[in-house]
């Protein structure tokens, strides 16, 4: 124990912080859903698996790499548009706990429809992105996290100027704001629920390709979905900014707990550490970092 | 809830002790003598133990309100309990290791139920997913548990309780049969008494049950307490008379939402509800395994099974929520009350009154 290691720290750290906003990129599909709807949809996993799963068969199958993402978008909409009227719209006004337990269904039947068409086998997926670390200052970086990371930041970007500066949007806050002025002032709640599930379902796509060129694609994916629960938890489940930092914030714990302290655990605590740094977060304050006070809702 | 309290009026009437006489004396003397093993094994014995542990769920989820994702948690703390007790306790009763396997399934509930004393809804759902992944990883990790064998799997020792062994098919189907039963006349027992009015009070408004004297955080860690305990009981239940062989790996999420399923097919704030539900998961994957190689022929591999498996699941959570939210039990009483009432109509044709209910 002679002097700290603080090259190999921050090493640590980096990569901590990395695979964070891997979780964040999971976590806003949640976000965007649950704030327009009200509805924790626990599917997202499920479209994620999805997502991935059909872009990567398609593009075994020959078809090019962009008309593929085409489709799966294309595929994606769909699948939220159908989520709306057949689930949702049946389902309006009824308590949110139902709701949640409509969507576990719905991710049995994702995941299972997606390898009842598939198939279950392994898939590898080439984002053409080498995974060689670089070397920044004596720090190893992975360039596969880097690129996920601007990514992500893209995508984020992308979705606060939609919210901000279209009339969807616009729409959008409307509804997460209040849903019943919204309808009163004749939005479409049905329409833009679809939209919501549309764009949760890109982002899905999106999430989809950049953990499955990590894990590969296959059914562990829908699994990534139980690493953005605590994520959400953390950053309350009605604020992007919130999933954001709580990636971040868990990811980096996560790693940090078990490079120094896993061992005297016999390793593996990853599986559970997210969920206790988040439940120790929440005895402190019960609606995240950045959720609102309103939590009363079952 | 039951039909006799509301037709105490109406010519055609069932005392309510009756169903459950006859369903456990059916049980206990005919099912016996005419049950196949192939009965006994796949469909019997996991549908009691997973009867139970809905039991148990919906005494936290149906009527306390605390919506729990660990059930499989505290099906695996109480199979591993009692493995341990038996194991290392000489001269403790089977029995004796079974009711303290429960106390220890409780006790770990308490602790995570703790949060429920702050969190509400959504938190508190992804909160007790605390519970299930740090047990398994628990049972995995230290192989003290399942005394240090390999990958912890853990094997269920002879059960016999007062020298009767209960070893065979049907000798465990009586030994499950029995602690359900007991369990479940308590859980009965529970939700009618004093206590069980304060679950549905802090369920229903946890403001206006504390105002009108409700200790609600005590109520919501006693529902935690007790769910587990049955929960617990379930899992010896599970690892002793059905699987006989377990490993953590066993009790996973997917365990976990199988019970939840369970009270949301059966009826949550239900007791019969529990058995109802457990009834459709177990036997609907055997139907549908059957129709489907009947249908497809070898095309129906087990892959493709699992996975229509996995699809019927869900559409038929989801329809229950859209079509009959309240479960099958609902449905059951319906179609009861309908023929019961036909049947009067045949009886007393010309009387001017039907009874409406």
């Amino acid at each position: 124990m002679s002097g700290f290691d603080w090259q190999f720290f921050v090493e640590v750290l980096i990569g901590g912080l990395l695979s964070g906003v891997m979780y964040s990129l999971v976590a806003i599909g949640f976000v965007l859903i649950y704030k327009t709807s009200g509805v924790l949809n626990f599917a997202q996993g499920a479209m994620l698996l999805f997502a991935a799963l059909t872009f990567v068969s398609l593009v075994e199958r020959g078809v090019p790499f962009a008309l593929a993402l085409i489709i799966t978008f294309a595929v994606m909409v769909v699948i939220g548009i159908a989520i709306e009227r057949v689930v949702l719209r049946p389902l309006t006004n009824r308590s949110p706990m139902t709701l949640f337990m409509a969507t576990l269904g719905l991710s049995y039947i994702l995941e299972g429809a997606a390898q009842l068409i598939w198939g279950t086998q392994v898939h590898g997926l080439d984002l053409g992105i080498d995974d060689v670390p670089f070397e920044v200052g004596g720090v190893l970086i992975s360039q596969f996290d880097l690129f996920a990371a601007a990514i992500a930041a893209a995508l984020v970007l992308f979705l606060s100027v939609f919210f901000r500066y279209t009339r969807v949007g616009l729409a959008f806050r409307a509804v997460a704001d209040d849903q019943f002025a919204a309808l009163a002032v004749g939005l479409r709640l049905p329409r833009i629920w679809a939209t919501v599930w549309a764009v949760a379902g890109l982002v899905a796509l999106v999430a989809g390709l950049l953990w499955g060129a990590r894990l590969g694609v296959q059914f562990s994916l829908s699994l990534v979905v139980l690493k953005a629960l605590p994520v959400l938890v953390l950053g309350g489940f009605d604020s992007i900014p919130g999933a954001i930092v709580g990636g971040l914030l868990i990811g980096a714990t996560e790693k940090l707990a078990e490079v120094y302290i896993g061992e005297y655990f016999g390793g593996g605590t990853e599986s559970w550490f997210a969920y206790v740094v988040a439940l120790a977060f929440l005895l402190i304050r019960p609606s995240g970092i950045f959720g609102q006070k309103l939590v009363e809702r079952v | 809830m039951t039909v006799a309290t509301f037709e105490a009026s109406a010519p055609f009437h069932i005392p309510r002790w009756l169903a459950p006489f006859v369903v456990l004396s059916f049980a206990y003397i005919a099912v016996p003598f005419i049950g196949t093993n192939y009965l006994f094994e796949a469909i019997l014995l996991p549908f009691l133990a997973l009867s139970l542990a809905g039991v148990g769920l919906n005494i936290l989820t149906g009527y306390a309100g605390q919506v729990s994702l660990g059930s499989a948690a505290f099906l695996a703390v109480g199979a591993f309990a009692a493995y341990n007790f038996n194991l290392r306790i000489e001269g403790l009763p089977l029995i004796g290791s079974i009711i303290l396997s429960g106390f220890v399934a409780a006790a770990i509930g308490i602790v995570f139920g703790l949060p429920s004393l702050r969190l509400k809804g959504f938190y508190l759902a992804v909160s007790t997913l605390a519970a299930q992944f740090f047990v398994q990883w628990a049972l995995t990790k230290f192989s003290w548990f399942s005394n240090d064998s390999a990958s912890g799997v853990i094997d269920a020792p002879s059960l016999s309780i007062a020298g009767i062994a209960f070893n065979g098919a049907v000798g465990r189907y009586i030994f499950s049969l029995t602690i359900v039963s007991l369990l479940t006349f308590f859980a009965y027992r529970l939700v009618s008494s004093q206590t069980g009015r304060n679950f549905i009070a802090v369920r229903d408004n946890e403001t206006a049950a504390r105002i009108i004297g409700v200790p609600v955080l005590k109520t919501k860690l006693i529902a935690f307490a007790i769910s587990s305990f049955i929960i617990g009981v379930a899992g010896v239940l599970w690892a002793f008379t059905y699987l006989r062989t377990v490993e953590p790996a066993g009790f996973n999420l997917d365990r976990s939402f199988q019970i939840l399923f369970i009270i949301i097919l059966g009826g949550l704030a239900s007791i019969r509800g529990a058995f109802f539900g457990a009834a459709l998961l177990v036997v609907s994957p055997l139907i549908l395994s059957r129709l489907g190689s009947f249908l497809f022929g070898d095309l129906f591999n087990s892959g493709v099974l699992d996975m229509s498996q996995r699809i019927v699941l869900g559409a038929l959570i989801i329809l229950f929520l859209i079509l009959e939210p309240d479960g099958l039990v609902s449905l059951w009483d319906r179609i009861r009350k309908r023929s019961v009432a036909r049947l009067n109509k045949r009886k007393h044709v010309g009387r001017a009154a039907q009874p409406t209910q």
